[in-house]
């Protein structure tokens, strides 16, 4: 375990913890976006470059910034003054807190952990596609049906209703 | 401590902040981040438990996780529309508002 | 000798790691590649923006800046030294902040641009053997880098609390997001080709010379057609004209930097022009053969000559295509994105594929250029069905 990947779990950590915290949306966004980017540090410390690349990629470059804009399409952008947490939430940290000692002592008292560490595999964009082509083509051709109905569905959920209706409800504003 | 096991920690901090989030906040937007962030939690462990696994080069994990990660960008894409649409219906976001099926 | 010369860089690095311990060779060796890129990139910059105001001036029919040398001296340069008071003023105006702007987020947004700016240059081939890092996923490597700019200019637009730096930051990022995605697809028919995501791979499979012209992507079908849709994406990418409605003066002030004053703003500017570097490098590399030369009898010249001879002669026809094409409005620069250059886009991808399979023959050409021809015909004919233009009128200056 170098230094390196210590700090990098540790900014990840940090990253995820304040945006879960904050009070500002635009702040937890950010947050999150600093989480993502660590997140690929990791996987590319573990020798899975691919997959840091595609995940700074989709999660930093297009999910983040569709957040950003959702919460100023909402208009959120300014700190709430009531309170920002919901009534139950005692009972919510307190879940989550068992949760993570559940896993934890799972993971510190497993047998079927090795100890020491393999060899690097070789993930080369080859391989990668080539097991995208043979071995998983049937869920690569699913997974594009299902973001093509997800797009669509994103647009029609999200279209703006009727302009006969908005016209009528906000008058003569036109 | 093996590395796995500090992968596999870092991952169980990250889900249990996840969740914390998700269950506490009132602000839809910020579940669907503690989701994203649970979701991400997942990843990473499939990803150390590839590196770890005896047989990497059958690149079952990796692979799991580049759909995981195309799930989880058309899972936000459709979940911030259904957020839009509420607010633009119930004009609020907050998740204790909206907790009626009329209207 | 002139081996030699093509190396010199490469062997002055070995040259200089050798003196220090084995343990921090690589550490030393990047950090002799980050000056690298430190030094030669914001050079370049100076001398870009030097061009840049006396050509645009001697297009428009004027001088551009042209008495200025070496300053506390009597050389004249005849305008060249422009640069050295240019940052000089840049680097010691006031810093304003607005009083209720956010200032974290206001100060970390134009260090968040240039960081993925500069992280995008490790994987370019400035020259023979001189990439930096060399990845498996290179070009995946730098279209992701390039995803990550947009955040910092919504965190520019947002945290200055001006209605104004808002709309610009929303403008600037739909278009960036718009075009990326025509930007990513005729990179795809590169790496469909050539069959690896490395660009030193991308770059050797045009190392080939047939009648002494080198098989530069740019000189097929395929390839001529991306170039085209790489450069115009480009263009948006680094919201140069005719895509800078997000920044321009007589639009929206300044756009997403309206409130960012003295050292700050010279960080977006440098950010700004280093990502058009970068872009543009990628174009080089990806369609233009890199750092290899076009005809066989002229490859005696140094490879990163090459290469910094094509960034200089694409960043001249930004110029001018700067100062020759009115700005696009919002709409049109949408529709143009996603209606015209998008399915042009995924044509030129099927084309690809037939070019790849068919036999390296004349007929190859013959369909692949037709299909090409038809599908821009055709697209084109059918969007501009609803305008209507009158005859074109010229005015030229007395």
């Amino acid at each position: 375990m170098s230094p390196f990947f210590i700090i990098t779990g540790f900014v990840t950590l940090l990253g995820a913890a304040f945006a879960m915290s904050l009070r500002n949306l635009v702040h937890c966004a950010l947050a999150m976006a600093v989480a993502f980017s660590g997140i690929a540090a990791l996987y590319l410390q573990l020798d899975a470059q691919f997959v840091g690349f595609a995940e700074i990629l989709v999660y930093v470059g297009a999910i983040a910034i569709l957040i950003v804009f959702a919460i100023l399409l909402t208009r959120s952008g300014e700190a709430p003054e009531k309170s920002v947490l919901t009534s139950g939430w005692m009972a919510g940290i307190a879940v989550s807190a068992l949760v993570f000692t559940m896993l934890g002592w799972a993971v510190l008292n497993s047998s079927a952990i090795p100890k020491e560490t393999p060899p690097a595999p070789v993930a080369t964009v080859k391989n990668v596609g080539d097991a995208l082509m043979t071995k998983f083509v049937l869920p690569l051709e699913i997974i594009g049906l299902v973001l093509t109905a997800a797009m669509i569905g994103a647009v029609i959920i999200a279209l703006k209703e009727d302009s006969q209706k908005s016209k009528s409800e906000v008058g003569g504003y036109q | 401590m093996s590395p796995l096991q500090a992968c596999l920690l870092i991952s169980a901090l990250l889900f249990a902040i996840g969740f914390a989030g998700a269950v506490t906040r009132r602000h839809a937007i910020l579940v669907l981040i503690g989701i994203e962030l649970m979701l991400n939690a997942a990843n990473l462990n499939l990803i150390a438990f590839w590196r770890f696994s005896p047989h990497p080069e059958a690149l079952t994990g990796f692979i799991f996780v580049l759909f995981s990660m195309a799930m989880a960008g058309a899972e936000a894409a459709v979940g911030l529309a259904l957020i839009i649409a509420i607010y633009r219906h119930k004009k609020t976001s907050n998740l204790d508002e909206v907790k009626e099926l009329k209207g | 000798m002139f081996d030699k010369l093509d190396q010199i860089f490469v062997t002055a690095l070995h040259w200089l790691v050798s003196y220090v311990p084995e343990a921090c060779r690589p550490l030393a060796s990047s950090l002799i590649c980050i000056a690298f890129v430190l030094s030669v990139f914001p050079a370049v910059f100076s001398v870009t923006t030097i061009f840049e105001r006396k050509g645009i001036g001697r297009i428009q029919n004027r001088y551009g800046p042209n008495r200025v040398g070496i300053p506390f001296t009597k050389i004249r340069l005849a305008g060249f030294g422009q640069f050295i008071p240019d940052g000089v003023k840049m680097l010691t105006k006031e810093d304003i902040v607005p009083r209720a702007a956010d200032k974290v987020v206001h100060f970390l947004a134009p260090v968040v641009m240039l960081i993925p700016v500069l992280l995008a240059y490790a994987v370019l081939p400035f020259g023979k053997n001189m990439t930096i890092t060399d990845y498996d996923a290179g070009l995946l490597f730098f279209f992701a880098v390039g995803g990550a700019v947009e955040l910092s200019v919504f965190m520019a637009g947002w945290s200055s609390r001006n209605k104004y730096s808002l709309l610009g930051a929303m403008r600037a990022i739909a278009q960036m997001v718009s075009y990326e995605i025509p930007l990513i697809l005729s990179a795809v028919t590169v790496v469909m080709v050539v069959g690896s995501l490395n660009l030193n791979d991308i770059i050797a499979h045009q190392n080939q010379y047939t009648f002494g012209i080198a098989h530069w992507h740019v000189f097929t079908p395929w390839g001529l057609v991306g170039f085209i849709l790489f450069f115009i994406a480009s263009l948006a990418e680094s919201n140069r004209t005719p895509f800078d409605l997000p920044e321009a003066e007589s639009e929206i002030i300044a756009g997403y930097f309206t409130e960012y004053s003295g050292f700050k703003f010279a960080l977006f500017f440098l950010g700004e022009y280093l990502g058009m570097f970068a872009i543009i490098g990628l174009g080089i590399t990806l369609f233009l053969g890199g750092w290899t030369s076009p005809v066989s009898f002229l490859t005696w010249i140094p490879s990163y000559v090459w290469f910094f001879t094509k960034l200089m002669a694409i960043v001249f026809v930004f110029i001018w295509i700067r100062a020759t094409l009115p700005r696009l409005r919002m709409d049109q620069l949408m529709n143009f994105a996603w209606k015209f250059m998008l399915p042009l886009a995924l044509i030129n991808i099927l084309v690809a594929g037939i070019w790849h399979y068919m036999a390296a023959d004349w007929p190859r050409w013959l369909v692949c250029s037709a299909i090409i021809f038809g599908a821009y015909a055709i697209l084109g004919r059918s969007l501009m069905q609803n305008q209507n233009f009158g005859k074109r009128i010229y005015r030229y200056a007395e």
